[in-house]
């Protein structure tokens, strides 16, 4: 399964399938002679990317930027929540209720909200990226900090390791490939949080291209944003499972890579 | 009897109950035991006599509830110093390399992994284990990773070593090879052990006394002691003397219904 030659295989049938759809697609659009309006083709999708690459490629790097600092930001407070809720019954008491509250009200009707209080610049996108991403990182988070073998508890206690050391050397290390599936989560959930965040207010990124595109009824122009979207997500995703391959590669999931 | 010294471990009137919906459950009960320092004493018995219980008593991790339980006339209210244990399931950590998991034992009370990496090679060239030293547990066989959980625990020169059923997972040739192992490893040392373990070979083999215990609640039965020459090797299981302890460890499990002829 995991020779040279099936993983090329595998790659090249991936490609395949991706071009016999978009041929589908530009065949489909022309036969069928349906309006530019509602359904460009692929073609005319192209043209629109390679006319104006230097707008399409600040406006994408834009909504990276506050994709990966909303990102960065969640793992940075979710893993610190995760290490409260762990730490002290009474944390993971108040934690968990404002968490969950947090987590039930629809999280996109608060950009207007970010809006308001940080105006128009990055700062209320990062804010509801963090806000979409933060959930599944300390809800993953906490469940890999937990599950801890009983036997390496007595080994723990026995040697007089203490909270740090028992947090350092034990939980934090086992409760990476927890949290890795909890940055796979969260990664395609600050991208969302970040085009809400540029719908809501703002002057820059795919999502703005998109509600402008939007009022002008260009589709091929939103066709093209949806296309960056596209492979911004899958870069991001493929981006983690990379950095999880390189960072715990004793993981029963990463072993026959 | 005169006692000449403290014993290394001692317990007296030994009891453990468990609380339960249905009332509290005996797990232990009327257990005397002192073990000399540099003795070997194995704790056999079924599965459900509380013989794990018993040592985790001893490790500090749980507490007796009636009687008390001592290490050099110390009372056990904590895992004392000097002792280290190896479970049935090795508990190394994947993420670890083998030395890594040896040198734990340090790191985990506090020292530099560094101090420590020499004595740890020492301890797994020991064990025939210096050539896998930056491989990682998942690479290993069952044998050669239990292996390295005694090391781990040799790490820290401990004066009490504590063994739950360390060799209850391994195929009877491993088991062997290891039981060989284990007992030159004490002969060169001397440590206290305490061993648990399920096999009346294996503990006939390795111990000087033996405690017998059956089980609801959890007794010792007999104190057996293992009047077979030191140093010994495999091949004084061949032995009639052998044969004959084994033999009277058998009645006294068939005695106590613990076992069919």
């Amino acid at each position: 399964m995991n020779d040279p030659d099936t993983k090329l295989h595998n790659s090249a049938v991936t490609a395949m399938v991706f071009v016999a759809l978009l041929l589908a697609w530009e065949v489909g659009v022309r036969i069928s002679g349906v309006a530019p309006i509602l359904l460009p083709a692929p073609s005319a999708v192209a043209r629109e990317l390679a006319n104006a690459p230097g707008f399409f490629l600040r406006e994408s790097a834009y909504t990276v930027v506050s994709t990966l600092a909303g990102f960065a930001l969640a793992l940075l407070i979710g893993v610190v929540l995760a290490i409260a809720i762990v730490g002290s019954r009474w944390l993971e008491r108040l934690i968990w209720t404002v968490l969950v509250v947090l987590n039930s009200l629809p999280k996109v009707a608060l950009a207007p909200l970010f809006v308001i209080w940080m105006g128009l610049g990055v700062a209320p996108k990062v804010a509801v990226a963090v806000l979409l991403a933060l959930f599944s990182i300390v809800v993953d988070t906490v469940l890999g900090l937990r599950t801890v073998d009983p036997d390496v508890t007595a080994l723990v206690r026995i040697s007089r390791a203490g909270w740090l050391r028992e947090m350092l050397l034990i939980r934090l290390p086992g409760a990476l490939p927890a949290l890795f599936a909890g940055m796979k989560v969260a990664i395609s959930f600050a991208l969302v949080g970040a085009i809400v965040g540029e719908f809501v207010g703002g002057s820059s990124g795919l999502g703005t291209v998109i509600l402008i595109a939007q009022g002008q009824f260009d589709t091929t122009r939103v066709f093209a944003a949806l296309v960056l979207l596209g492979i911004i997500g899958a870069a991001l995703f493929h981006l983690l499972e990379i950095a999880e391959r390189l960072l715990i590669p004793w993981h029963l999931s990463q072993r026959s890579r | 009897m005169i006692r000449v010294s403290v014993p290394c471990i001692s317990i007296a009137g030994g009891e453990k109950l468990y609380p339960s919906s249905r009332g509290a459950i005996m797990a232990l009960r009327g257990i005397d035991l002192d073990v000399a320092d540099g003795e070997f004493v194995s704790l056999l018995g079924p599965s459900g006599c509380g013989k794990s219980t018993l040592l985790r008593c001893i490790a500090g991790l749980e507490q007796l509830s009636a009687g008390t339980a001592s290490i050099h006339g110390q009372p056990i209210l904590s895992p004392p110093d000097g002792i280290a244990m190896v479970f049935q399931r090795d508990a190394l950590l994947d993420w670890r390399s083998i030395i890594g998991n040896v040198v734990i034992a340090a790191q985990l009370r506090g020292h530099r992994a560094a101090l420590y990496r020499d004595r740890g090679m020492a301890l797994l060239e020991r064990f025939g284990l210096a050539g896998f030293a930056d491989r990682y547990p998942w690479e290993l066989s069952g044998g050669m990773r239990q292996r390295v959980a005694i090391c781990r625990a040799l790490l820290m020169e401990p004066t009490i070593l504590l063994m739950d059923e360390p060799f209850g997972a391994l195929d009877a040739m491993t088991r062997d090879d290891l039981n060989v192992e284990l007992i030159r490893m004490w002969q060169a040392s001397r440590r206290t052990v305490v061993f648990v373990t399920h096999s009346i070979a294996e503990a006939v083999f390795l111990s000087d006394r033996i405690a017998v215990l059956s089980r609801g609640p959890g007794r010792i039965e007999e104190l057996m002691k293992v009047d077979l020459p030191r140093p010994r090797d495999l091949g004084v299981r061949e032995t009639p003397a052998f044969a004959a302890h084994v033999a009277h460890l058998r009645a006294v499990f068939t005695r106590l219904g613990l076992m069919t002829t």
